[in-house]
């Protein structure tokens, strides 16, 4: 009886190891058979590199999204890697003991904050503040790229900063017998030693900016065309989808299905990339996923062993 | 402060790449410090003069934009995403943990898979709800058609989180349960499972902070309903969609402001439960 009651409940268990499995696989499967078709209906070259998204005229090109897409995101990075690259070296480096819960806690909070309050804020506050120094309708590339560029922080610093506090204390000690001062040691022997898992915080980062739909929605103006400096309107890929899916229907609907079957794709070579390139990439993820969870549970000791 | 500071400039003209980098570093955490603070200052400046209570009356109408019936319609998501994610989440990672052989194919199948869940945007998984519970399933625009979605999406995060708990569950515990002729499954949950659990619950409360700020995934699959939900295969919006659809009709800036602060509360009051399970954690382990 014991024995039959252990068989089972262990088969249930697997069971629920399956489930992740079986998501991403309809997953795929739910995209790919709605999306293909369109595609191929529509041409994969036409689809892919057509510039004109006109759906009432039967045009479906998607370039406009894919390098509004690009732009945004490239515009988060240009914001987002260096303050938080810089953010996670004063956590792990630079911040005296009793205000590192605090800060800790609020780049928590960062990320928890809903993209649409995001998006509101970005809406109220960052298009009027662009409309008036920078120019144009306030609705912009660079609208875009700043509040994703703050999104993307908690992202960047979390990940860079528990890979920094993963650098064996020894180095940083090596640089100061060396006669560096603490800026350097930290800088030219820690940050390198460090780069891989700084690297899987930055495509964390991109992924997060590449599939950030709703406060981007808001603030970027949501022109299907590409666009042409960085007060311009832009579409991306993400918003695309909401903005029209509502009302789609046939060819039309799937493919705005399609464009998420390219969103998609997008997300799979981030991810293979990250664990190509990166050999630890399993480990730094686990050090992330902890880190999110247990708010910064090592701090202290490490602290204290610095000073 | 203003001493270390003065020592600084000091050694400026000797290093001026060190005072650089000094400075570099302490810019850039103010700034991510300065724009949090700005954003939640200025939501709630705004926001909290029109906090009315009209906002929070029992019906919506087009003239309140009540936000009783989402905030409620928030909780029924919660809890009905949290009673699919979280079983199968804990069972999975026990699986994992405690069931698995170390260097299992399958297990690795299965780590890959749940860090592709938690890669894929929020609007992916949206689409596909209402292609799959909506559509194929037939759950028409429900309460429950946006749970099971969101219980995908959490579903990393807690298995995640429960795998790291059970793995930090010192292996003396389950020795000295097999010890004392326990089987496995009482030894998993009367000995590792109950040590496990302030970390389980942080995952839990992640995963709540997750479902209360989607609004992406929730469009197409729980619809756009200002009512309290009737039953779960009503329709209803939570309270990111309600803010996203009285935002975007220009009408309600004032309202969505208080919306805001509201939501921005929520997040801070779970923010704050997480880091309480994570204080347990440490304390726990200080004590060993």
């Amino acid at each position: 009886m014991r024995n039959i009651r252990e068989k089972a409940m262990k088969c249930l268990f697997f069971l629920a190891a399956c489930v992740s499995v079986a998501a991403v696989v309809l997953i795929c499967a739910f995209l790919f058979a709605n999306g293909i078709p369109a595609i191929r209906e529509i041409g994969p070259l036409k689809f892919l590199l057509g510039t004109t998204w006109k759906p009432a005229n039967g045009l479906y090109g998607n370039l406009p999204m894919i390098i509004g897409s690009l732009y945004v995101t490239a515009g988060a990075l240009v914001i987002g890697v260096p303050v938080g690259i810089l953010t996670a070296v004063f956590m792990a480096r630079f911040c005296p003991g009793q205000i590192y819960r605090p800060i800790k806690s609020a780049v928590n909070l960062m990320a928890g904050i809903p993209s649409v309050v995001y998006g509101f804020f970005g809406l109220v506050v960052l298009v009027p503040l662009v409309r008036d120094t920078v120019g144009g309708r306030g609705m912009s590339v660079l609208t875009a790229s700043v509040l994703l560029g703050l999104m993307i922080l908690p992202t960047v610093i979390s990940v860079s900063e528990t890979s920094i506090r993963a650098v064996p204390q020894s180095y940083y000690e090596g640089g100061l017998a060396l006669g560096a001062s603490h800026e350097r040691s930290v800088f030219y022997t820690v940050l390198p030693a460090a780069k891989s898992g700084i690297f899987a915080g930055v495509v964390l980062g991109i992924g997060r900016a590449v599939g950030e739909t709703m406060a981007v929605m808001m603030v970027a103006g949501n022109q299907a065309v590409i666009p042409e400096s960085i007060t311009a309107g832009v579409r991306t890929l993400t918003a695309n989808i909401v903005l029209e899916m509502g009302y789609s229907t046939d060819l039309h609907r799937e493919a705005l299905i399609g464009t998420a079957v390219i969103l998609f794709v997008f997300i799979l070579i981030i991810n293979v990339s990250l664990s190509l390139f990166i050999p630890a990439s399993t480990k730094i993820f686990q050090i992330h996923w902890r880190s999110r969870a247990y708010t910064g549970n090592n701090a202290g000791k490490s602290q204290k062993s610095r000073v | 402060m203003t001493e270390k500071l003065k020592q600084k400039w000091r050694t400026c003209r000797r290093d001026p790449k060190s005072f650089f980098l000094f400075l570099a570093v302490h810019l850039a955490a103010c700034f991510t410090m300065l724009a949090l603070l700005f954003i939640i200052i200025y939501i709630l400046v705004k926001g909290i003069p029109h906090l009315t209570p009209e906002l929070f009356s029992p019906k919506y109408t087009s003239e309140n934009v009540s936000l009783l019936p989402a905030l409620v319609n928030t909780l029924f998501m919660t809890v009905l995403s949290l009673l699919f994610a979280v079983p199968v989440g804990v069972g999975a990672a026990i699986y994992l943990a405690e069931y698995a052989q170390r260097g299992n194919r399958w297990v690795g199948l299965v780590g890959v898979t749940a860090e592709t869940l938690s890669g894929i945007p929020s609007i992916v998984y949206g689409l596909f709800g209402s292609l799959f519970f909506v559509k194929y399933l037939g759950f028409g625009l429900s309460l429950l058609s946006g749970a099971l979605t969101l219980s995908i999406m959490i579903l990393p995060l807690i298995m995640r989180t429960t795998e790291e708990a059970l793995k930090s569950v010192p292996d003396s515990y389950r020795e000295g349960s097999f010890g004392l002729g326990a089987g496995k499954l009482r030894t998993v949950f009367a000995i590792v499972l109950p040590c496990a659990v302030p970390g389980i619950l942080s995952g839990v409360v992640l995963g709540v902070g997750r479902i209360v700020g989607e609004s992406a995934a929730l469009i197409f699959t729980a619809g756009t309903v200002a009512e309290i939900a009737s039953g779960i295969f009503s329709s209803a919006r939570t309270l990111s969609v309600h803010m996203y659809a009285i935002s975007g009709e220009g009408l309600y800036i004032d309202q969505t402001y208080a919306t805001a602060v509201v939501l921005l509360a929520v997040v801070i009051f779970i923010n704050a439960l997480s880091g309480y399970a994570a204080k347990k954690i440490g304390g726990e382990q200080n004590d060993e």
